[in-house]
C-alpha cells in the first residue's frame, strides 16, 4: 500500500510479530558500532581483532545466561532455521538412526526431519503432542527427537518436562531438540528448555536483528558440522562471526529476558481482549487451541466461510498487518501443516486468521483490529452469497 | 477505478498493468499460484514468474500480492485434464483454467474486495463494452481462449494490451525499462515441462494402455505405447511404418484401440460441441458463422444448427475431441463449445 493510502487509515497496527518483531532500540544501538568502526574479525589476532573477540564473549555469557547455558554451549549460527537445522541434521549426522519430530514443527525441523526419512509424533486437537503416540512411534534405535517449545503458528507450548520424561525413558540414547524460536519472548526459556539438549533460538523473534540466532548444545551431547570452513564455534559452525548481529541479540535478550514477565502479563490482557472481543462480534469464528496452553501473544482464530487471502488484503488495507499462518517466500498463503495435524477442517483452515502480539501492541492496536475485522469478515461472507 | 491486475510476469499482463496506472487507475497487481505440484520449466505460476510480476509492479508503484489457488486448480483443470486424456480425449486446460480460475475465482474475489475490473494482458478486445473481439494483433489474438466468458464476467474485464500488436507492447514495455520486456511468450500447458512432455505428467496419474492401430476395415496397421496419448488428426508415433501417411480418426482407451486413415478420411464436415456457452450471442440455425478450432488455428467459413452442431462449409479436418470450437461473427466472439466425442 502506498504511504498515501496508509495515511488515510492513521496509524497501522502491527499483529504479525510471530513473523519479526521491531528491533529494540538498545539492540540497534548494540550493533551499531560494530557495522562501523569496530568491524574487525574476532578470529584475529591484533588489536581490532581482539576488540571484536571480545565483544563476541561477552555476548555468548549473556546469550548462554538468558538460555540457562554455559557459554561454551552456545553455538552461534545464521538464525533459527539454521539452528534446527545443525540440531536434526548436526545429530544425526553424528549418531545416525531415526529421527521424530512433532507433526507441528516450524519447516526448519520438519523438513530436516522429512530428508532423514524421520517420523512423526502426531498432537492432539488441541495442538499438545500426544504423549502416549509419541510413546508409540519411539523406540531404542531413535537417536534424535525434536519437539518446538512452542508453536510459532497457533502459540500452543509443548509439555517438555513430561517430553523429555518419555523420551528418556523409550527412547534412552536420543537426544532431545526442542526449537525455542517462538517461545524465547514470552517463557523462561532458560528454565523450562532445560531437560533438552538442543535449544534453538532466533533473534528477529525477540527484538533483535534477521540472519542471527543460537543452539545450545548441552555438555556432553556433540553436534557434527553441516557448513565446512573455518572451523569456528569450536568446529561446529563454521563462518566469520555476525558480530554485529550476535551483539545486538545479546543485548535483545537481556532486555527481553528483564521486561518478560510484565510483558506477557500486559500482552496477555490485550489479547485476552482481542480474542474475546473478536469471538464475540463475529459469528461462526473459533479460536484454535486452549486459551491457557498458548503463550500471550497468540490470537489464532478461524472464520468458516471466508479465505483467508482475502481477509488480510482487506486487512492490510484498513491498517492491519496480520497473517493467515506461515507464509511461502512469495507471500502466498500456504495451507497450514500445523492445523491439518490439529485435524481443524480444511474449510476452517483456510478462513484461518493469526494475530500474533508483541511489547509494542497497544490498547489502540486492539482497538482498530476490533472495529476493523468483524467487518471486513461480514463483508466477505456477504459477497460469498 | 480500482483494478486488480492479474500479472502473471509475462510482458503482456506487465504492459496492461502499467497502462491502467498511465491512465490514472487505482491499480493493484495479483499473480495467482495454480500449480503446486513438481517444478515446471515454464508457466504462469512458478515462483520466478511471482517474482517478475512483483519486479515489475514495484517498477509500476503499485502494490503486488500472491494469491494460492492450488486446490481450486487441483479440482478443476488438472483433475479433468487426467480425466479426458484417460477417456482419450485431448483436453485445453488452458481454458477451463479461464473458466474456473481467472475469470471465475479471481473475478469473485476481486469484487468482494471491491475491485471495479480485472485486468489481464490477452489479447483480446471488450469493445464496446459487452462486444468480446479478437485482438488487434492477429498473430497473437487470444479471444480464442476467452469464449468460456459470460457477459457478467466480461462486464468486469479489461484487456488493455488488446488493442496493441505484440511488437507495440514490448515497445512499450522497453520504453519503460520492465524488467519483463525482453521475456519469450510461454506457450506451453504450464504444469507440463518441455523435458517431460504429456507423458512425464500423465504417467504417474494414470495407466497408460498400449494399444492397437487399425485401419477403417479393423484390421490392425500398427501399436502404440500409450493410446491416452493420441489426438485426433495426429500423424506421427502410430507405428504404421512406411508407405501411406495415416492419421488418427479416433482414440478409444477402453478397447485400448486407435483407428487410422488417410487425411481424406479425417476430414469431416461437422463438429458436435457440448458446454456451450454464448458470450456474443447464440447465432441463428443455419446462420453464417467463422469457426476456429484451435488456439492460433485458421478460422473457417460455418453454420451453427441452433443446438449443438458446427457445420463446415468445406471439408475440414476433425477436431479431437476435447478441443474448443469457438464461432466468430467477424472478429466478435460469439461463443463455443467443447468437441464431443
Amino acid at each position: 500500500m502506498r504511504p498515501g493510502l496508509r495515511s488515510l487509515v492513521g496509524m497501522p497496527a502491527y499483529f504479525d510479530n510471530a513473523a519479526t518483531t521491531a528491533m529494540r532500540a538498545e539492540a540497534v544501538e548494540a550493533m551499531l558500532p560494530f557495522l562501523r568502526e569496530r568491524f574487525g574479525n574476532p578470529s584475529g589476532s591484533h588489536a581490532l581483532a581482539r576488540e571484536a573477540r571480545k565483544a563476541l564473549d561477552e555476548a555468548r555469557d549473556v546469550v548462554a545466561g538468558c538460555l540457562g547455558a554455559e557459554p561454551g554451549e552456545v553455538v552461534f549460527t545464521g538464525g533459527g532455521t539454521e539452528a534446527d537445522n545443525l540440531a536434526v541434521a548436526g545429530s544425526h549426522r553424528l549418531r545416525g538412526g531415526t529421527v521424530v519430530c512433532s507433526a507441528v514443527e516450524h519447516h526448519a525441523v520438519l523438513h530436516a526431519c522429512a530428508d532423514l526419512g524421520g517420523r512423526l509424533a502426531p498432537v492432539t486437537a488441541d495442538g499438545v503432542v500426544d504423549l502416549d503416540r509419541l510413546a508409540e512411534v519411539l523406540d531404542a534405535d531413535v537417536t534424535v527427537v525434536a519437539v518446538m517449545l512452542v508453536n510459532n503458528e497457533v502459540g500452543t507450548v509443548q509439555p517438555l518436562a513430561d517430553i523429555a520424561d518419555v523420551v528418556r525413558r523409550l527412547a534412552p540414547s536420543a537426544v532431545l531438540h526442542t526449537d525455542a524460536v517462538a517461545a524465547f519472548s514470552w517463557i523462561d526459556v532458560a528454565a523450562v528448555a532445560r531437560v533438552a539438549d538442543l535449544v534453538a533460538v532466533s533473534a528477529h523473534k525477540f527484538g533483535g536483528p534477521k540472519g542471527v540466532g543460537a543452539l545450545v548444545v548441552r555438555q556432553p551431547v556433540k553436534v557434527a558440522p553441516i557448513l565446512y570452513g573455518g572451523g569456528q564455534e569450536r568446529d561446529r559452525r563454521s563462518g566469520t562471526h555476525n558480530v554485529a548481529g550476535i551483539v545486538a541479540m545479546a543485548a535483545a535478550m537481556q532486555a527481553a529476558v528483564a521486561e518478560r514477565a510484565d510483558v506477557v502479563a500486559r500482552v496477555g490482557a490485550l489479547r485476552d481482549r482481542l480474542a474475546d472481543g473478536l469471538l464475540a462480534a463475529v459469528p461462526e469464528s473459533r479460536e484454535t487451541g486452549r486459551r491457557d496452553t498458548k503463550v500471550a501473544g497468540n490470537c489464532h482464530i478461524s472464520f468458516t466461510g471466508v479465505e483467508s487471502e482475502a481477509l488480510l488484503m482487506l486487512l492490510d488495507g484498513a491498517g492491519v498487518y496480520a497473517s493467515a499462518g506461515s507464509a511461502c517466500a512469495s507471500g502466498a498463503v500456504e495451507p497450514s501443516h500445523v492445523l491439518a495435524a490439529m485435524g481443524v477442517p480444511r474449510d476452517r483452515a483456510l478462513g484461518s486468521l493469526r494475530l500474533t502480539l508483541g511489547r509494542d501492541t497497544t490498547a489502540a492496536d486492539v482497538d482498530l483490529a476490533l472495529a476493523v475485522i468483524p467487518p471486513a469478515v461480514a463483508r466477505l461472507r456477504n459477497a460469498a452469497q | 477505478m480500482k483494478v486488480l491486475a492479474a500479472m502473471s510476469g509475462g510482458v503482456d499482463s506487465s504492459v496492461a498493468a502499467a497502462l491502467l496506472v498511465e491512465d490514472g487507475h487505482d491499480v493493484t497487481g495479483v499473480t495467482l499460484r495454480l500449480w503446486a505440484g513438481a517444478a515446471v520449466d515454464a508457466g504462469c505460476c512458478s515462483e520466478a514468474e511471482i517474482d517478475d510480476a512483483r519486479r515489475v509492479a514495484h517498477q509500476l508503484g503499485i502494490d503486488h500480492v500472491a494469491w494460492t489457488f492450488t486446490d481450486e486448480f487441483d479440482a478443476l483443470v488438472v483433475a479433468p485434464y487426467v480425466a479426458a486424456h484417460a477417456a482419450g480425449r485431448t483436453p485445453n486446460p488452458c481454458i477451463e483454467c479461464n473458466r474456473h480460475l481467472k475469470f471465475g475465482r479471481l473475478l469473485r474475489r476481486a469484487a468482494a474486495l471491491g475491485f471495479d475490473a480485472v485486468a489481464t494482458g490477452h489479447h483480446a478486445r471488450n469493445d464496446p463494452p459487452g462486444v468480446l473481439r479478437r485482438g488487434a494483433d492477429p498473430d497473437k489474438d487470444q479471444s480464442y481462449v476467452l469464449y468460456v466468458l459470460g457477459q457478467e464476467e466480461l462486464a468486469q474485464c479489461l484487456f488493455p494490451v488488446g488493442h496493441l500488436t505484440k511488437a507495440e507492447v514490448r515497445a512499450h514495455a522497453s520504453s519503460l525499462g520492465l524488467v519483463t520486456a525482453d521475456k519469450p511468450d510461454s506457450q506451453d500447458v504450464c504444469f507440463i515441462t518441455t523435458a517431460g512432455g504429456r507423458e512425464a505428467f500423465l504417467s504417474p496419474r494414470i495407466a497408460l494402455t498400449p494399444g492397437r492401430v487399425v485401419g477403417l476395415d479393423g484390421a490392425a496397421v500398427g501399436r502404440v505405447d500409450a493410446v491416452e496419448l493420441v489426438t485426433v488428426g495426429q500423424r506421427r508415433g502410430l507405428g504404421t511404418g512406411g508407405g501411406d501417411r495415416r492419421f488418427a480418426l479416433s482414440v478409444d482407451p477402453s478397447t485400448g484401440t486407435v483407428v487410422a486413415g488417410s487425411l481424406a478420411d479425417l476430414y469431416t464436415d461437422r463438429v458436435e460441441l457440448t458446454d456451450l456457452t454464448w458470450v456474443g450471442g447464440q447465432p441463428e440455425p443455419a446462420g453464417e458463422v467463422e469457426a476456429q478450432s484451435s488456439a492460433h488455428g485458421r478460422p473457417v467459413a460455418a453454420t451453427f444448427d441452433g443446438s449443438s452442431v458446427v457445420i463446415f462449409a468445406e471439408p475440414h479436418r476433425r477436431v479431437a475431441p476435447g478441443q474448443s470450437v469457438v464461432l466468430y461473427d467477424g472478429d466478435r466472439v460469439l461463443g463455443g463449445g467443447i468437441a464431443a466425442g
